[in-house]
């Protein structure tokens, strides 16, 4: 038998293949219908997840001793406007978080409200899509607090929030469903650590959204709409990261 | 068993006759598995660039202490071949779930059909230690099939089958499934399995690693024992012997 010239074959056919397969992988991914395969994960990872889950299990909650030594910031780091500055200026005396789009009673709610809301305190885990995790303290009123204030009228399915730093010249922006919308860990963080929230995690109020990954954590956030659908926001896939660079929109993993 | 006539091992033979080695299931999950594993591996090596430091406990960020910075993968080994996190991502967690329900898929089966019992048992004579110096011995002189029964798997075949099926691949899926912060609210005993997430974060890599080091042992004695016939058997399912002529049946 001629095992060598098989072998010598063999070889080269696996050294081609997997150069071939790798070239391939990203041929496929341009092809439009196979894009739409490739994509369709996030839908079946998203249902599988809530099948598992019920809509108000809870993200691990820590103890004090097992927090991080020190939280890194990322994304923004500070919005750097005009508009911010004054605002960090004047302590967000004048910022005022707007509450409106599909709510019976549209709100402007000033700093020092939102502090004197009942408030949830969680030392949780916030795990960023490139890998790396940082587990901290979060204190600020239930995000569901708020929009039973303003009353989410029926038709309304999605929560976008609208905030204070720029990407591409644009607001950045980040939605949400209701599920998690009213899920009892996500919060509107006024204070970490103790203190209250600085410049780099998201002055003066950023979401917590405990199930998912930190790129759908709003800081800075200055807006928050109720909408029927996400196909009227940027670009129609429902946040900065999901419309510009193919990030999922569910990012429970 | 009403199969046996397809697995007649104790039966005398010669090299032409072919014996029929692996089950339609075992075939596809093998071909599909490899796909899987290939695009697993690069996607992943993707998502380690994006971060190319591995912690253990329950966090790990820049400023911790980092138990391995891994070299950054060159674009050659990555899918995509820019790099792109979030098609990266998404080639990952779609094949991930063809990799865990394909897993589960052949463990049922081969329960059911009784290929982990008749092929992958490991009893406890094989693992005696005249034995595994016996096995080591015909591993050496490049003889991996025993003449008598062609068709049984000899104990370190069995031992790396059994490592990749029940602890890499499997570790590989639990520690996946606790890097997702949906899954771990889900099922926190993840983390408390893995001890944390960034160790679930390593156990990944060092399961990855694991991996790639089955996939090289086992080309490479694929190749050793008979790249096509091997081949062949993992497509049509039926084996001729390789080296097993009429004088070793003489003998």
């Amino acid at each position: 038998m001629s095992s060598l010239i098989t072998r010598r074959a063999l070889v080269t056919t696996a050294a081609l293949g997997t150069g071939a397969l790798l070239a391939g992988c990203d041929r496929i991914a341009d092809i439009p219908a196979a894009r739409k395969i490739l994509f369709s994960g996030e839908k079946l990872n998203m249902g599988l997840q809530r099948a598992l889950s019920n809509r108000h299990s809870l993200a691990p909650e820590y103890r004090a001793d097992q927090m991080s030594p020190f939280f890194r910031t990322n994304g923004t780091s500070n919005p750097g406007t005009p508009e911010y500055a004054a605002m960090v200026a004047d302590k967000f005396a004048s910022w005022r978080l707007k509450v409106g789009g599909l709510v019976a009673r549209p709100l402007a709610i000033s700093h020092q409200q939102l502090m004197a809301m009942p408030a949830r305190t969680q030392i949780t885990r916030h795990d960023c899509v490139e890998g790396w995790s940082a587990i901290g303290k979060w204190h600020g009123p239930m995000l569901g607090s708020v929009l039973k204030a303003a009353g989410v009228k029926d038709s309304a399915r999605y929560i976008v929030f609208t905030c204070a730093d720029l990407y591409s010249g644009a607001n950045y922006y980040e939605s949400i469903d209701l599920i998690d919308a009213f899920h009892p860990q996500t919060i509107l963080a006024w204070g970490m650590n103790d203190q209250l929230l600085d410049v780099g995690h998201g002055a003066p109020v950023r979401l917590r959204l405990e199930r998912q990954l930190g790129y759908k954590h709003a800081k800075y956030v200055m807006a928050i709409d109720a909408v029927a659908s996400l196909a009227g926001i940027g670009l129609g896939k429902g946040g900065y990261w999901e419309d510009n660079v193919d990030y999922d929109w569910y990012a429970g993993i | 068993m009403t199969d046996a006539s397809r697995f007649p091992e104790t039966l005398p033979r010669t090299a032409e006759t072919p014996i029929y080695r692996h089950r339609l299931t075992t075939r596809i999950w093998h071909w599909v598995s490899a796909i899987t594993v290939f695009i697993m591996i690069g996607s992943g090596l993707t998502i380690l660039n994006a971060h190319p430091h591995l912690y253990w406990g329950q966090f790990g960020a820049n400023s911790d202490h980092a138990w391995l910075d891994t070299p950054h993968v060159p674009s050659f080994l990555t899918i995509p071949a820019g790099y792109n996190l979030a098609v990266a991502r998404r080639w990952h967690l779609l094949f991930a779930l063809v990799l865990g329900f394909g897993l589960l898929f052949y463990m049922v089966a081969s329960l059911i059909n009784r290929h982990f019992q008749r092929d992958l048992a490991i009893r406890a004579r094989e693992l005696a230690p005249a034995h595994l110096w016996y096995d080591a011995k015909e591993h050496a002189a490049l003889r991996f099939h025993d003449p008598k029964q062609p068709n049984a798997r000899n104990i370190f075949q069995k031992l790396a089958y059994v490592l990749a099926i029940f602890v890499l691949l499997p570790a590989m899926i639990l520690s996946g499934l606790a890097l997702s912060p949906g899954m771990d609210a889900a099922w926190p005993w993840l983390l408390d399995l893995m001890g944390g997430r960034a160790s679930a974060r390593s156990v990944h890599f060092i399961a990855m690693v694991g991996v790639v080091l089955f996939i090289i042992v086992h080309l490479a004695l694929v190749i050793l024992a008979g790249a096509w016939p091997e081949t062949r058997s993992m497509i049509t399912g039926w084996w001729r012997i390789p080296g097993h002529d009429k004088r070793e049946d003489a003998a």
